[in-house]
């Protein structure tokens, strides 16, 4: 399952954010599989910054089985053929946009398709009517996001990490981790390409994006 | 979650990863360890550091010998350099907290999968929520706070004081002693979790009431809360609800947007 709704910041903040996922449910999970795979294989095509399954993550993932050797050469990632191929029982299965003319062809296409599976776009929710209307799409329904809004609200970090740290919707991205990779990439020992692959192998089901995340450390690192 | 002290040699890679704050290097044995009470046994550490398998002793000479000489090594900062977290046997009412913050195994102890239902995601199919209601997620402990079901209670019985009914098909609904009040079971009130979500469904009408409940018990609970709000949307991909909400004073931009393309359609949809 993936969990995207309240990811953190500013309608300009999350400008390049858009995860776009698909799911079967009870009465249509007969024979999904193949439909999930095409669901993939389409965005595959509209460059999507992160690709990913419910269960087994996106194309940044961890390894059980390292050697020294990783401390100068770190795994590249998955390719979107390798994720595909691991989609192999009902499971959600979501892609990741920072662009939102991507969006829009990827919606084109999949109205053209006709899966039959039930497609989200999580982001900004005007954006996402509008892209949905360019697409020939009317929204069935939809989930406002009130955010982190009652309770102890004093207890939350600063905007910046919250902005990183809830791009994982299950919570997996600490904030310790956020604040230590920050600091890193303020001193120089890691590119916000690093530091934001990092920060991806923490996200079970691969909704986490990885231009964003790059970003958003480089305005860090800027002191922006 | 247990880290052998065995293998550990105090790098202290994991205690950032930990989204709770529960890991931390003793002072005396020079070992990482978790703090059984606040681990809400996430995995987030067993699973998302990658892991090496280098000999502990080895390592342990190298760092002692850098640390002698003032040397700063330069770690992957998500990798456990021995291989060190073990998983520990959960028994009841410890396998509640996998099951609500470990997004990848089902809801065994509560017989249910994930930490919600499909709420408005399926609805083109499911018709969940139908026009004229609102679909509540009202998550708790979430992002890197967690929640007691201590407090969770304190919420829910606030909620069904106000007129809620609970989503069935949902984990704490399913650990409710009595649903109606929104009292949930005593043995577990103590328990930790990484995030917990109730779901519930209203008339549209009767949205401002539950903000207000939510509102006014909110204060006196030890964690944060996040509220999703959903609706079935008219022929043309309008709904009510966004005037309802600002009418209560929230504001809110980003949400999740069904496109109606799931088959076969819920039958309000011709
Ligand atoms: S990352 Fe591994 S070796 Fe390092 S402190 Fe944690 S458990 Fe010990
Ligand atoms: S299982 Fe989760 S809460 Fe427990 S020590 Fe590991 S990361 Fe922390």
């Amino acid at each position: 399952m993936t969990n995207t709704l309240h990811r953190y910041g500013s309608p300009e903040s999350l400008r390049d954010d858009y995860v776009v996922f698909a799911m079967s449910t009870r009465a249509n999970a007969e024979g999904c599989v193949p439909r999930l795979r095409a669901f993939l294989e389409i965005a595959q095509k509209h460059g999507p910054v992160n690709l990913g399954t419910g269960k087994q993550g996106g194309f940044h993932r961890p390894s059980p089985h390292l050697t020294p050797l990783v401390h100068w050469r770190r795994d590249g990632g998955l390719t979107a053929a390798e994720v595909i191929a691991g989609v192999d029982a009902p499971t959600v299965v979501c892609a990741v946009f920072e662009e939102l003319d991507r969006v829009r062809a990827f919606l084109a296409e999949l109205r053209e398709r006709d899966l039959g599976l039930s497609v989200n776009v999580s982001g900004l929710t005007d954006e996402a009517r509008r892209a949905a209307a360019a697409a020939g799409l009317v929204r069935h329904s939809v989930e406002f996001s009130l955010g982190f809004c009652l309770g102890q609200t004093d207890r939350m970090p600063d905007r910046r990490t919250l902005e990183l740290a809830t791009m994982c919707g299950h919570g997996m991205i600490s904030f310790g981790l956020v604040d230590k990779l920050v600091l890193l990439v303020k001193e120089g020992r890691r590119t916000p390409a690093e530091a934001s692959r990092c920060l991806a192998r923490f996200c079970s089901c691969g909704v986490f994006n990885l231009a964003r995340a790059e970003r958003l450390l480089e305005a860090a690192r800027a002191g922006r | 979650m247990r880290i052998d002290p065995r293998k550990c040699v105090a790098c202290g890679n994991c205690v950032a990863v930990c989204p709770m704050g529960a890991i931390a290097i003793d002072p005396v044995s020079h070992r990482a360890v978790v703090d059984a009470d606040e681990c809400v046994e996430c995995y987030s550490c067993y699973r998302g550091m990658s892991r090496e398998h280098l000999p502990p002793a080895v390592v342990r000479a190298i760092r002692g010998i850098a640390r002698l000489a003032r040397f700063r090594f330069d770690p992957e900062p998500d990798v456990c350099p021995t291989g060190a977290f073990t998983e520990t046997e959960l028994s009841w009412p410890r396998t509640l907290r996998r099951a609500f913050s470990d997004p990848v195994v089902p809801h065994e102890s509560t017989g249910l999968a994930g930490r919600g239902t499909e709420e408005v995601k399926t609805n083109d199919v499911t018709g969940r929520v139908r026009r004229g209601e609102a679909g509540f997620t009202v998550e708790f402990g979430r992002p890197g706070i967690g929640a007691r079901f201590r407090d969770i209670d304190r919420v829910t019985r606030a909620l069904a004081a106000a007129g809620a009914r609970f989503e069935q098909a949902n984990p704490v609904t399913s650990l409710m002693s009595d649903p109606a009040a929104g009292r949930i079971r005593e043995d577990i009130l103590g328990e930790k979790v990484l995030s917990a979500i109730v779901e519930l469904k209203t008339p549209m009408a009767s949205v401002p009431e539950i903000l207000r409940a939510l509102r006014a018990v909110a204060g006196g609970v030890e964690t944060v809360i996040c509220l999703g709000v959903s609706a079935r949307c008219d022929a043309g991909g309008d709904t009510e609800l966004a005037e309802v909400l600002r009418a209560e004073g929230f504001a809110f931009w980003r949400g999740k947007t069904n496109l109606g393309l799931g088959r076969p359609l819920w039958g309000d949809a011709a």
